[in-house]
């Protein structure tokens, strides 16, 4: 467990200063930003429109959850894998970190957990920010109707949604860039899978849900369909959650004795 | 087994049908600097890889400090320090960050840091980026990472490597003093006999996977055998004449011939023999075979 730990503050210590840590701030920051400042550009028109409490959370949080669910997550998520194990392919550090005298499973474990955290801080801070900013929003404009309906239900379920249905594509993706030391490779295999899940997914087709690929955009279409009856009822454990953790437990004990049989060239 | 820091015992290893290392027993006594010799490609970084278990190697092996490696792997790492190749050295952090992350892993206090970083003279750079180090610098930084945790047994994988020779002179020192005065044990893998000569107590020679040779330095120096030069005018025919002469003649060129060293005496009468034969001899001396031409016999023959 001792080594588990030293080996996440390492993961941490180590990318604090890279793009891929402060991607996880400055994504969110950035698009909750933009999508406000279209909003407070925009008030009178939108305010025109008279849209009701929850109806205006929809539209404003789901310009969010859109972009994120849709596009950016999936490569997001990518990016995340490949760049925590880039840190060590990029600087020959492989050898070094496996010389040390900490049990493999706490060092493949932590990089892990890393970018499991790092996706979990980007969502977190898209759910903090969408709620903060909302409420801003208000301030700024009191003709909008943002104080008079609580969205946290709504956005809390949604982001863990989006949250645990990328896991299986963090899963697939880790054990690719922990085999590639090249971008390409995991880029290319990840793009192909993110336009193959969001075309499988938006056609329908009934086995979608095993791609991993597809599975935030499955995610977030159920929460899309359902919002219309009742937005708070939506569950969190649908059928693509589940296959998204079997996937992503399954992969990671395999990516785990990929990393016990590697040899260290 | 008791006395040896590192023990490996008829150590195998293949990269899929291309066998690396062969039969392999290494044998480095505590306390000593071993170096382990032998040209690129001879097997060298396998074996210090195989010694980290970064290279999974058969059971029963390979043996550090008496205990066997795959069953105590981290046991045994917590006693080593090692520099494998490149420096293991992440470019984005500066010197010192790149110590402190080595410190976090290794569990042992930051100030470590900047003691380490004033050993290997790279207190001045401290907060640069280890990215814009020259080669010299990074290798200094990997000798730091190496030595940061106080390790009983050092692996170093051809330290001098990019240094200038102040830095080789002082990484040189640098081992003395450790084997020395802190006991410390070193294996040091090099290309360079002359390298391995001013500072190994034991030598290890390695080629195409086998052991060549194992033994002290003094062991290493009485295999080379002595060898008399003599100048003379006219080598064809002082050639042809010593021969006739029932002397061996072991190598010829047009200003000297070399034969096998025996005695002062010997070699005295030779000289007689030459001038009374009519011949100018200009020079004549007994010369050791430099270790360099011995190192590249022994590892030609194989």
């Amino acid at each position: 467990m001792h080594a588990l730990y030293i080996s996440l503050v390492s993961e941490f210590y180590k990318s604090r200063k890279t793009l891929a840590f402060w991607a996880a701030i400055l994504l969110p920051v950035i698009i909750c930003g933009l999508i406000s400042f279209g909003f407070y550009y925009d008030a009178e028109k939108i305010i025109a429109n008279h849209y009701p409490p929850m109806l205006l959370w929809a539209h404003y949080s789901g310009a969010a959850l859109g972009v994120m669910g849709f596009l950016i997550m999936p490569f997001y998520v990518i990016f995340m894998a490949f760049s925590v194990n880039n840190i060590e392919h990029k600087n020959d550090t492989w050898k070094m970190l496996f010389a040390q005298p900490l049990n493999k499973f706490s060092i493949y474990a932590a990089k892990y957990l890393y970018a499991v955290l790092l996706i979990f801080i980007c969502l977190f801070l898209f759910a903090t920010l969408t709620y903060t900013f909302g409420h801003l929003l208000q301030a700024l404009v009191p003709k909008f109707n943002f104080s008079q309906y609580n969205p946290s239900n709504i956005l809390i379920n949604s982001y863990a949604k989006l949250f645990l249905a990328s896991l299986g594509i963090l899963s697939l993706q880790f054990i690719l860039s922990l085999l590639w030391s090249d971008f390409l490779k995991p880029m290319g295999i990840g793009f192909v899978g993110t336009i193959m899940g969001i075309i499988t997914a938006n056609v329908g087709w009934k086995y979608a849900y095993l791609i991993p690929y597809s599975l935030p955009t499955l995610a977030l279409r159920i929460t899309k369909v359902k919002k219309g009856a009742d937005p708070l009822a939506f569950p969190v454990f649908t059928q693509e959650i589940w296959t998204s953790l079997i996937y992503a437990s399954v992969l990671f004990i395999i990516g785990y004795f990929i990393v016990t049989k590697k040899s260290i060239k | 087994m008791g006395n040896y820091a590192i023990e490996t015992v008829g150590l195998n290893f293949n990269f899929g049908n291309q066998a690396i290392v062969k039969d392999l027993s290494l044998q480095v006594p505590k306390g000593s600097i071993y170096g382990f010799l032998g040209p690129n490609g001879a097997g060298k970084t396998t074996t210090i890889k195989i010694l980290l278990n970064l290279l999974k190697s058969p059971a029963d092996q390979v043996f550090i400090f008496g205990k066997e490696i795959t069953s105590n792997r981290i046991a045994i790492l917590k006693r080593i320090g090692a520099l494998v190749e490149q420096p293991a050295i992440y470019g984005h952090l500066t010197g010192k960050e790149n110590l402190v992350n080595r410190c976090i892993l290794l569990g042992i206090k930051k100030a470590k840091a900047d003691e380490m970083l004033s050993l290997v003279g790279l207190a001045e750079a401290a907060n640069k980026k280890a990215s814009k180090y020259s080669l010299g610098m990074k290798q200094r930084l990997g000798i730091a990472q190496a030595l940061i945790s106080d390790p009983e047994l050092l692996l170093l994988d051809e330290p001098t490597n990019g240094l200038d020779p102040n830095g080789i002179i002082e990484v040189r020192n640098l081992m003395i003093d450790l084997a020395t005065k802190h006991q410390k044990t070193i294996l040091v893998s090099s290309h360079l006999l002359a390298e391995i000569e001013r500072t190994a107590t034991h030598v290890g020679i390695i080629n195409k996977g086998q052991l060549l040779f194992q033994g002290t330095i003094n062991e290493l120096h009485l295999l080379s055998k002595p060898m008399l030069q003599i100048e003379v005018d006219n080598t064809e025919s002082a050639g042809a004449f010593l021969t006739n002469s029932g002397y061996e003649i072991v190598a010829k060129t047009d200003k000297m011939i070399t034969l096998p060293y025996t005695s002062s005496e010997k070699s005295g009468e030779l000289n007689t023999l030459l001038i009374q034969n009519g011949f100018t001899v200009s020079s004549l001396y007994q010369q050791r075979k430099d270790l360099e031409n011995l190192f590249l016999d022994i590892t030609k023959t194989n």
